[in-house]
């Protein structure tokens, strides 16, 4: 894997999506659901659809798979014209994701990741392979949730089968409706800051409709604001978006204390992280002790073998002759995640500071409360120059 | 009692089995015609009103009639018991179908439409499954419901146990005349009960553990 930018080491695998003049015209109502939008989706990019209630987001998404068929306009996926194939081998080129999972409860979770390679007549030994290697991706260990019914996993686990489910065939445009809509706001962060990580490295087309605003300025490459009859009022980057809205209607949607909102925008790894000192499980006690005040730290993260902290314990916890597993593993945030829930996951777990993960929930590193606020400063003094200025 | 068991052992497990193959055929017939039928409903929501009435009226047609009403057109024998035991079995499988293959859930079936399944692999592999259970309850009504119209059935057009109840009947006051009914309705009942086991095996074997009812 090499790195070239701070946010992506993966190469694109997405395609890029282009709407023409598309128009979506239900029968018996007066005015159309979705009147003549043009829009290009670049590969590999997230675009965030948001407006409000009724102004046409599912009705656009869905007439990307063909679920909605377009009453007129084209539809162009990687530079093809999505009417060229049938509707059916179309979206088994597509991931579609939707609130809540949408998983099959009749199916394991094996069967349901399968679903789509199945279709493809992929065979049995590659389906395997493939339904492992996304569980992981999606962070399930696969021996203990493979063969489990949806209903014996949580909401949010629910959520990752889906979200696994929906990159089965590596396709290369993922559609997603409101998929984090039916969880808590911990676990919605957390599965936000995952889809990150694994967009990070596939580097896919997603298109995701959301309610939330805020959701829309930390995912998205592109927002677009959609008006009644989804009339474009925006469509730019989040920066833009919050920083010079395009008329009234976007800067109430996006709502005041937008100096405040500037904080998704900032990113962990941007503000610097630091390193913390590192243990593995079964290493000795007193070596990791003696190696965390030589480097002046008062506590080390505990990683298990595969480089994932299970444990953030304080020096004058180290009790055991060895390091063992903690109780809790620490609430981590990936690299991208916002300032936003950086603040949220330091001000519950008491170490003024917040463990920092990779891909795949590796350690990254850890960032602390001064710098964090440090940052907010500095963006809110700047903020302040452009509104004075 | 016993002595009249002893008797006529080989002539009771005869009809038995013949009372138990001939509900048998039945029911699988009636299954297959009744899922066709729910099928054929969830695609065209305009016959649900006319498939439930069709269930809710054709339980009220007497046996006996509806028996007398086929004999004209195909004639006394085995056939025409199967045929009029089906009709009865289907009913209470159509409704169970409709029911449980429109309680699918739409999301659910958009889903499997949005990851490219056909119509026909979303049924088989998602609606029918899924249903299934209300279906198999429906089996199971209708099973023991036709074992006891069997009964009716076997008197008018051929062997099972129903031919000693009427026996029994018909000689009334008698020697053994109560003996024939006694044991022939026992007999029945015993059959049923242990097809309702082989039904519910039949679901513990076939139910997805994801949708079971603990
Ligand atoms: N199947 C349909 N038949 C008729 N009208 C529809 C249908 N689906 C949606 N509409 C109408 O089209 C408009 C856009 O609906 P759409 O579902 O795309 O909105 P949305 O932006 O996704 O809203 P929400 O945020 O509530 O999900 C609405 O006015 C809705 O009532
Ligand atoms: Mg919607």
């Amino acid at each position: 894997m090499s790195e070239t930018t701070a946010t992506s080491s993966g190469s694109v695998t997405g395609a890029e999506i282009r709407l023409e003049n598309v128009t979506k015209q239900y029968a018996g109502q007066k005015v159309a659901a979705v009147g003549d939008l043009t829009l290009t989706i670049p590969a590999g990019e997230i675009a965030m659809f948001v407006g409000p209630s009724g102004c046409g987001k599912t009705t656009s998404l869905k007439m990307i798979n063909r679920l909605i068929e377009p009453t007129s306009g084209t539809i162009m996926i990687g530079g093809e014209d999505s009417r060229k194939r049938s509707a059916d081998e179309l979206r088994r080129t597509i991931g579609y994701v939707i609130q809540g999972g949408s998983l099959f409860p009749h199916m394991t979770v094996a069967k349901n990741i399968a679903l789509v390679p199945k279709l493809l007549g992929w065979d049995d030994d590659r389906i395997k392979k493939r339904t492992d290697e996304l569980l992981d991706l999606v962070s399930l260990d696969p021996s203990r949730y493979r063969d489990r019914y949806p209903r014996e996993l949580s909401g949010g686990q629910q959520q990752r089968v889906g979200v696994a489910r929906g990159l089965a065939a590596d396709p290369p445009v993922v559609l997603m409706d409101e998929p984090f809509g039916a969880v808590d706001p911990i676990t919605r962060q957390r599965l936000q800051d995952e889809l990150l990580a694994i967009q990070r490295e596939l580097r896919k087309t997603i298109v995701c409709v959301t309610h939330d605003i805020d959701e829309a300025i930390k995912m998205g490459d592109r927002i677009l604001i959609l008006q009644e009859g989804a009339q474009v009022a925006q469509y730019d980057t989040p920066e833009v978006v919050l920083g010079s809205p395009a008329n009234e209607f976007v800067e109430d949607f996006v709502g005041s204390g937008s100096a405040l909102k500037q904080l998704s925008l900032a990113r962990v790894d941007e503000v610097g992280t630091f390193p913390q000192t590192t243990a593995k499980i079964g290493e000795s006690s007193a070596e990791v002790i003696q190696r965390a005040q030589a480097a002046g730290h008062r506590s080390v993260v505990v990683l298990d073998e595969r480089n994932r902290p299970v444990g953030w314990p304080w020096l004058r916890q180290l009790k055991g002759e060895k390091i063992v597993q903690s109780e809790h593993a620490p609430d981590a945030i990936d690299r991208r995640a916002t300032l936003n829930d950086a603040l949220d996951v330091m001000l519950v777990n008491g170490h003024g500071g917040a463990v920092v993960t990779d891909a795949g929930g590796a350690y990254f590193g850890v960032v602390d409360f001064t710098s964090v606020t440090d940052q907010m400063r500095a963006m809110q003094e700047k903020a302040h120059e452009v509104s004075n200025g | 009692m016993w002595d009249f068991i002893v008797e006529r052992r080989s002539q009771l497990l005869i009809n038995g089995f013949n009372h138990v193959y001939l509900v048998f055929l039945a029911v699988v017939f009636a299954t297959i015609i009744a899922v066709a039928i729910a099928i054929l409903v969830t695609r065209l929501p305009k016959l649900e009103p006319v498939a439930n009435a069709v269930s809710a009226i054709g339980l009220t047609i007497p046996s006996f009639a509806l028996i007398g009403l086929l004999i004209p057109v195909s004639k006394i024998g085995d056939g025409t018991a199967i045929i009029a035991v089906t009709f009865y079995a289907v009913l209470p499988i159509l409704r169970n179908a409709v029911v449980g293959l429109q309680g699918v859930s739409p999301t659910l079936l958009e889903s499997a439409k949005g990851m490219g399944m056909s119509e026909f692999t979303s049924l088989y592999k998602v609606r029918i499954p899924m249903a299934w259970p209300v279906i198999l309850a429906g089996i199971r009504v209708s099973t023991q419901m036709s074992m006891g119209i069997a009964a009716i059935a076997a008197y008018v057009l051929g062997p099972g146990l129903g031919t000693f109840i009427f026996t029994g009947l018909t000689g009334y006051g008698g020697a053994n005349a109560f003996n024939n009914v006694f044991v022939a309705t026992v007999a029945i009942i015993v059959l049923a009960l242990i097809l309702d086991l082989l039904l519910i095996i039949l679901g513990r074997l076939t139910i997805s553990k994801g949708i079971r009812v603990a």
